[in-house]
């Protein structure tokens, strides 16, 4: 698992795509909170970083599909999978492997986003004065976030071997799994009834209560279920080839 | 160590891609023919635990290679066809790569003696796109060597070379036949006739023959041929008189003989174009290649 790990983080990191993430991811959260008046924080007059985190899981929505799209139908396309399934490598080592260098990557482009919180606390007045506890937890919240998209990712390049298939159906997943519940649960069916279990099937809801700052057994064991059952289904899909 | 396939199958849908193909191939290099779509590559997945079969067994080393593990297919170097590559990484990378896949303790050395022997050193600080096919097919063949493994099953390691490259990676699969399994696809039958000891035909699926090589050649033979050439003119009536001539076109100081296979009449023409003093310049059987034999078999025209 670690070469595979090895292999996928350097060949982001050594082609266009690793940097490519990490500077989209900057760019327009930048903008956003610096530049466009209507999101900035600067004349928002509060020291906070909530329309960062906010604003997160829709640019996530594009970027990690493009992160993942490739990871598995590629291989499938260059017939390399046939490479890798005939090596001393089983389907789950070649799937953990390839996921842990899109989280990491994910997770570099987040780091720069530092910068911001550190230039909000230094902005606060008093100095300091922001909520760094629930700041930790929406960070956490957004780690997270990015592993189940990555799960999800995976999951949808290894049906085809068209990138674009995979990350069309990436962000489509990703879409409907986090925001989708949300929006279902408004169905007149559900509301005040089930509409509270449609909310909690969704990320958003996760995630929201993370960023709060509670980090509850419950949330976690959510990420690890979701992020774990589109994995295992990918491996499986790995296995079908073989059939 | 020997490979040995029990009746084995695949059908995809309805296909029947391989069909109940039984061998051993043992320490030597076996050559795997046939006609494209015949199955070659099916077989060679199932053994390199690619392609699950549909029936029958497959056992590596005494133990069945089915349900696949790690621990058997690391002791196969495998070079798919097309020889698929990461052409984004650098040679030395890409090594780097499979020798940390198969966990090797000494990775550097074990790059170091594989670059020696598929000859790669020339163009090691490459990227992989950036190679000609030749050098993209010795990365290829350095990543199925570079675990030293006992098994090798080569699909078309050859094709699209040049003739230089050629007889370079030839004597390199050579060298490997002296104390590795050696499983070899390929349509070149020079090849086969220079490498194999063994050859395999399989057509649409079926095993059609699995022969010594000289034994394939001769297979075809129920007749040979004889050429004969001579200073002056050939008496055509004493040579149709030779036991094992069938027929015979004369024409003046050369003879073009069909004999019948089990005769062998070369040393009483050359003894009779003495005694005749016809001037003896040439006397030559015509070899059937493995060319024949393989057009014969897969069309159909002979059985085996």
């Amino acid at each position: 698992m670690g070469s595979v790990f090895r292999k996928e983080l350097l060949g982001f990191l050594s082609s266009l795509i690793g940097y490519l993430a990490i500077g989209v991811f900057l760019v327009l959260l930048g903008l956003i909170l610096f530049v466009f008046p209507d999101t900035s924080l600067l004349s928002y007059n509060f020291a906070t970083l909530d329309q960062l985190f906010e604003i997160a899981p829709w640019v996530f929505l594009i970027l990690i599909p493009a992160i993942t799209m490739g990871s598995l139908a590629e291989e499938r396309q260059q017939r390399t999978l046939e490479l890798l399934l005939t090596k001393p490598l089983t389907p789950l080592q070649i799937v953990l492997g390839k996921y842990f260098a899109c989280v990491a990557l994910s997770a570099l482009a987040i780091l720069p986003t530092f910068v911001y919180y550190y230039t909000v606390y230094e902005l606060g007045s008093p100095k300091g004065n922001l909520d760094s506890g629930a700041i930790i937890g929406s960070y956490l919240g957004l780690l997270f976030l990015a592993s189940i998209f990555c799960a999800i990712g995976m999951f949808a390049s290894s049906l085809s071997q068209n990138q674009i298939v995979g990350f069309l159906l990436a962000a489509l997943l990703c879409f409907l799994v986090h925001f989708g519940f949300q929006y279902l649960s408004n169905l007149p069916v559900f509301v005040g009834s089930l509409d509270n279990i449609v909310q909690k099937l969704g990320i958003e809801y996760h995630y929201r209560s993370i960023s709060r700052g509670l980090i509850l057994v419950p949330d976690i064991i959510y990420f690890l279920t979701v992020a774990g059952w589109f994995l295992f289904t990918t491996t499986l899909v790995l296995k079908k080839q073989r059939a | 160590m020997e490979i040995v396939l029990d009746k084995l199958s695949k059908t995809f849908g309805t296909q029947r891609a391989v069909d109940d193909v039984s061998f051993t191939a043992g320490v030597g290099i076996t050559g795997f023919l046939g006609p494209n779509g015949a199955g070659k590559s099916t077989t060679m997945r199932m053994i390199t635990g690619f392609l699950e079969p549909t029936s029958g067994s497959i056992q590596i080393d005494g133990k069945p290679a089915w349900p696949t593990n790690p621990e058997q297919r690391s002791m196969i170097g495998y070079l798919p066809e097309h020889n698929p590559l990461y052409t984004q990484m650098f040679i030395r990378e890409y090594l780097g790569f499979i020798a940390g896949v198969h966990k090797l303790k000494q990775p550097k050395q074990a790059i170091e003696r594989v670059v020696e022997l598929v000859g790669l050193a020339p163009e090691l600080g490459k990227q992989i796109g950036a190679l000609s096919k030749g050098y993209r097919q010795r990365v290829g063949l350095a990543q199925a060597l570079i675990h030293d493994p006992p098994i090798l099953i080569l699909d078309e390691p050859t094709s699209g070379l040049d003739p230089n490259q050629l007889s370079e990676i030839r004597e390199v699969i050579r060298k490997m036949g002296e104390s590795k399994v050696v499983l070899l696809s390929t349509h070149i039958m020079q090849e086969v006739q220079a490498l194999c000891k063994r050859v395999l035909i399989i057509n649409k699926g079926k095993l059609v023959a699995d022969d010594p090589i000289e034994r394939l050649q001769s297979r075809l033979a129920g007749e040979v041929i004889v050429h004969l050439n001579c200073q002056r003119s050939i008496n055509a009536s004493m040579i149709n008189q030779i036991k094992g001539v069938e027929r015979s076109v004369v024409n003046g100081n050369r003879a073009r003989l069909s004999v019948n296979a089990k005769a062998e009449i070369r040393p009483i023409l050359a003894q009779l174009c003495i005694d005749q003093n016809w001037g003896l310049l040439e006397l030559r059987q015509e070899e059937t290649s493995v060319e024949d034999a393989f057009q014969a078999i897969t069309q159909q025209r002979i059985t085996a």
